[in-house]
C-alpha cells in the first residue's frame, strides 16, 4: 500500500514535469520561434533598447531555452534570484515568475484566487451530487413515469445549455426579477460565512445544474442495472425492506461509478471554472486564467495550468485510493 | 399430491398459476395455470429446457414478481394454509427469507460484492429476528457456515464472495437461505455453475440439511440426473405449462410425454458408446409471446398428427391420477410408442 502509494506520487511528479515542459515550450519556444521578445511584454514596445537589454538579461531571456526551462523548474523548487548585475530581485519558492502585466509575483496572486475557486468548486460539487443522485435514483425507480421524463428532460437541458447560458438566464430571474439574491461581489468565507453563502448561491445553483444533468442520467443508468443485478434479487428473497434493498444492496454498487466521475470532475473544476466564474465576476482561477490568455501573461498561464494539472493528478490519485476502499475487489499494488 | 383422509391442505399448494409479462414486443406468456403441491419434508423436482417457466415459478411462491411493475401473477399460492397471491407485500416479504428462503444459480452473482459474506448471512438472520443483537447473530452466522462445511467459519465471515471458490459460495448461500430454518426451500438449479465433483457435494448437502431441518425443498433443474437422485415428486415444464406431474420413479421408469422422452432420450450416459450421439428433442423452445396453437409442444411433436389426427389444435388437459400428463395420445397408443420406440433407444 505504502509502496503503491510512493509509486503513484512519483508518477505523478513526472507527469506534473512534463506538463511543465509542454507548456514551457508552447509558450516560450514558440514566441522565439516567430521572432517576437517576451522581453518587450515586460515592458512595453516603446522603450529603449538598453532597458530592453536589461530585462532580457535579467529575466534570462538571452538563455537558450534548456536553461530557461531548468531555472523556472529551480524557481518551483526552491526559489530563484533574477538578477541583472547589482540590481537582484528574489522570489522565494515556489516560484512561478513574475506577470508580465502587473509585475506582480505569479504564485501569491495564483494562491490569493483559489479560495474563490475552492468555495465555488466545492459548493457546487454539493449541490450537484444532491440533486443529480437523487433524481437519478427516482428517476430509476419510477421507469418510465412521468417524474422519470421529467426529470431526463431536465438533464437534457442541463447538459445541452451552455453556462453563459444558464448563469445570465439565472441572474435574470432572481436577482433582477424577482430581487431575492443579490448582484454583488464575492466575500470570503472568514469575513461573513452568511455573505459568503448567499453571494454564491446563484454561482452554486447555475454549475450545479450543468454537472447534476450529467449525474442525474448517470444515477439512473447505473442504478437501472444495479436493480437488475442477482444479488439485489437476493436481498429480496431474504425478506428485507425494500428501503434497505434499494438504499443499501442497489445504491452501494449503484454510486461507486459516481465516484470516480466525481472525483475527476471536481479535481477539473478546482483548476478553474473559467465560464462560471466570468459570467459571475468571481475572481478565481478560471477568470485569472480568461484575463491572462486575453493579455498573452505567458507567466500568469502557465502558473494556472500547472495548478490545474497538480489538481487533476492529486484526485485522480485519491479516487483510485479510495476506491480500494470502497470496493473490496481493488487491491492496490 | 393431497392425502385423501382429511381434507387438510397441503404444506405448499400452488393451483392454477398464472404469470404475464408486459414487455414491448407483446405478452409473455410465463407461466399458464400451473398446479401442483407439496407435502412438508418431501422433494418436487421441477425439470424442463430454459424458458419454460420453472424459475419464473418459484419467484412467483416468493413473491418477488411484485417489485416488477410489468408482471401480472394470477391463481393462489398457498403456503401452510396461508394465501399468498391476495397477501399484501409485508406479509410475503415476512414469510420470503423467513418460512421460505431461495438458493440462486449462480453464488458469486446472488451474493453482493461490496459486503462480507458473514454480514449477509447476520442481515438475512436479523431482519425476520428483530430483537437480536449483533453478536448473536454473529454467532449464528458462523454456526450456519461451520454447518454447511465451511472450513474455518469464523475467519470466512469477513471474506468477500470473491474470496470464495465456487462451491463454498454456494455454500454460503445455502448457509445464508437456511439461517431462519425456512419450511420452504427452494433451490433454483443450485449446481448449475459448479464443478462436477462440487455438483454432488452440493447436492448431498441439501439433502442432509432437508433431513435436519425437515423442510419442503422445490429443486429446479434441467438435470433429470439431479431429479432421480433428490425429488421424491416430479414436475415437467414445457412452455409455461406443467405437462407432466407423478411420483419421480413412476414417471422416469413410466414417462408418458413425448417431451419427457425426449428429455431422456437427451441425456449423456456412460454406458453408451460416445460416438453415438445424443437424441435432442427437434426443434426449439417455442416463443413464450406467440405460443403454438393448441397443444403448445405440437410443432415438436413427432407423434403430432399421425394418422390425420387434428386432436393438437387443441389445448390438451392435465389428465390422470398421481401420475398424470397433457396430452392427446390415447394411453394405450402412449404406452405403446414408450415401449416399442422410445425404450430400446434410450
Amino acid at each position: 500500500m505504502l509502496t503503491y502509494l510512493i509509486r503513484r506520487v512519483i508518477n505523478g511528479t513526472i507527469t506534473l514535469i512534463v506538463v511543465t515542459a509542454v507548456t514551457f515550450g508552447i509558450f516560450f519556444m514558440v514566441p522565439k520561434l516567430t521572432g517576437s521578445d517576451p522581453a518587450l511584454l515586460y515592458i512595453g514596445k516603446t522603450s529603449d533598447a538598453a532597458s530592453i537589454e536589461g530585462i532580457r538579461t535579467k529575466m534570462g531571456f538571452n538563455d537558450p531555452i534548456p536553461v530557461q526551462y531548468w531555472k523556472f523548474l529551480k524557481g518551483i523548487a526552491v526559489g530563484r534570484d533574477y538578477a541583472n548585475g547589482p540590481d537582484v530581485t528574489h522570489c522565494p519558492a515556489p516560484c512561478l515568475g513574475y506577470s508580465f502585466k502587473t509585475d506582480q509575483e505569479v504564485t501569491p496572486l495564483l494562491l490569493d484566487e483559489i479560495p474563490v475557486t475552492l468555495s465555488l468548486a466545492l459548493g457546487a460539487a454539493v449541490l450537484w451530487l444532491l440533486m443529480g443522485v437523487s433524481t437519478g435514483v427516482i428517476s430509476a425507480l419510477r421507469r418510465g413515469s412521468i417524474v422519470d421524463r421529467a426529470v431526463m428532460s431536465g438533464a437534457l437541458a442541463g447538459v445541452s445549455l451552455p453556462v453563459y447560458f444558464t448563469g445570465l438566464l439565472a441572474s435574470a430571474i432572481f436577482v433582477y426579477w424577482l430581487g431575492w439574491l443579490p448582484q454583488g461581489q464575492y466575500v470570503p468565507f472568514t469575513e461573513s460565512p452568511g455573505e459568503w453563502f448567499v453571494q454564491l448561491l446563484l454561482p452554486w445553483i447555475t454549475l450545479a445544474f450543468l454537472f447534476a444533468a450529467t449525474y442525474a442520467r448517470l444515477t439512473r443508468a447505473n442504478m437501472l442495472e444495479t436493480l437488475g443485478e442477482d444479488y439485489v434479487r437476493t436481498a429480496r428473497a431474504k425478506g428485507l425492506r425494500e428501503r434497505t434493498v434499494i438504499g443499501k444492496h442497489a445504491l452501494r454498487s449503484g454510486l461507486t461509478p459516481i465516484v470516480t466521475i466525481f472525483g475527476l470532475d471536481l479535481g477539473a473544476l478546482l483548476g478553474g471554472a473559467l465560464l462560471t466564474e466570468t459570467v459571475f465576476n468571481l475572481r478565481g482561477l478560471g477568470w485569472q486564467a480568461l484575463t491572462a490568455i486575453r493579455g498573452n501573461d505567458l507567466p500568469v498561464i502557465l502558473g494556472v495550468v500547472l495548478i490545474a494539472a497538480f489538481f487533476i493528478i492529486a484526485a485522480n490519485l485519491i479516487v483510485d485510493l479510495v476506491y480500494g476502499v470502497i470496493d473490496p475487489r481493488v487491491r492496490l499494488g | 399430491m393431497s392425502i385423501g383422509a382429511t381434507n387438510a391442505r397441503p404444506f405448499l399448494e400452488i393451483k392454477d398459476l398464472t404469470v404475464r409479462f408486459e414487455t414491448d414486443d407483446g405478452i409473455v406468456q410465463a407461466v399458464s395455470d400451473s398446479t401442483f403441491s407439496l407435502q412438508k419434508g418431501q422433494t418436487l423436482g421441477i425439470v424442463g429446457e430454459s424458458g419454460s417457466g420453472k424459475s419464473v415459478t418459484s419467484l412467483a411462491i416468493l413473491g418477488l414478481h411484485r417489485t416488477r411493475s410489468n408482471a401480472k401473477v394470477t391463481g393462489e399460492v398457498w403456503l401452510d394454509d396461508q394465501e399468498l397471491v391476495t397477501a399484501t407485500d409485508e406479509q410475503v416479504r415476512h414469510l420470503r427469507g423467513g418460512k421460505m428462503a431461495m438458493i440462486f444459480q449462480d453464488p458469486l452473482s446472488s451474493m453482493h460484492p461490496y459486503f462480507t459474506v458473514g454480514s449477509q448471512i447476520v442481515e438475512a438472520y436479523r431482519v425476520h429476528h428483530p430483537g437480536v443483537n449483533k453478536k448473536v447473530a454473529r454467532e449464528r452466522a458462523i454456526d450456519m457456515l461451520a454447518r454447511v462445511g465451511i472450513p474455518q467459519p469464523e475467519r470466512r465471515f469477513s471474506d468477500y464472495a470473491h474470496q470464495f471458490s465456487g462451491g463454498m459460495r454456494q455454500r454460503a448461500m445455502i448457509a445464508m437461505a437456511l439461517v431462519n430454518d425456512p419450511a420452504l426451500l427452494i433451490a433454483d438449479e443450485p449446481t448449475t455453475a459448479l464443478d462436477v465433483t462440487v455438483q454432488a457435494q452440493i447436492l448431498d448437502l441439501i439433502r442432509d440439511l432437508q433431513e435436519e431441518f425437515g423442510s419442503a425443498v422445490i429443486m429446479i433443474t434441467h438435470d433429470l440426473g439431479v431429479v432421480a437422485e433428490l425429488a421424491d415428486d416430479v414436475l415437467v415444464m414445457y412452455g409455461g405449462k406443467v405437462i407432466e406431474k407423478g411420483p419421480a420413479l413412476d414417471v422416469f421408469q413410466n414417462p408418458q410425454h413425448p417431451y419427457t422422452w425426449g428429455l431422456l432420450g437427451s441425456m449423456p450416459r456412460l454406458d453408451r458408446d460416445v460416438r453415438e450421439r445424443l437424441t435432442p428433442v427437434k426443434g426449439s423452445p417455442p416463443s413464450l409471446i406467440n405460443l403454438p396453437s393448441g397443444c403448445s409442444f405440437h410443432p415438436r411433436c413427432p407423434y403430432a398428427g399421425r394418422n390425420g389426427d387434428k386432436s393438437f389444435t387443441e389445448v390438451p388437459v392435465l389428465r390422470g391420477g398421481m401420475h398424470s400428463v397433457a396430452c392427446h395420445l390415447p394411453q394405450e397408443d402412449r404406452t405403446r410408442i414408450f415401449q416399442q420406440e422410445v425404450l430400446p433407444n434410450l
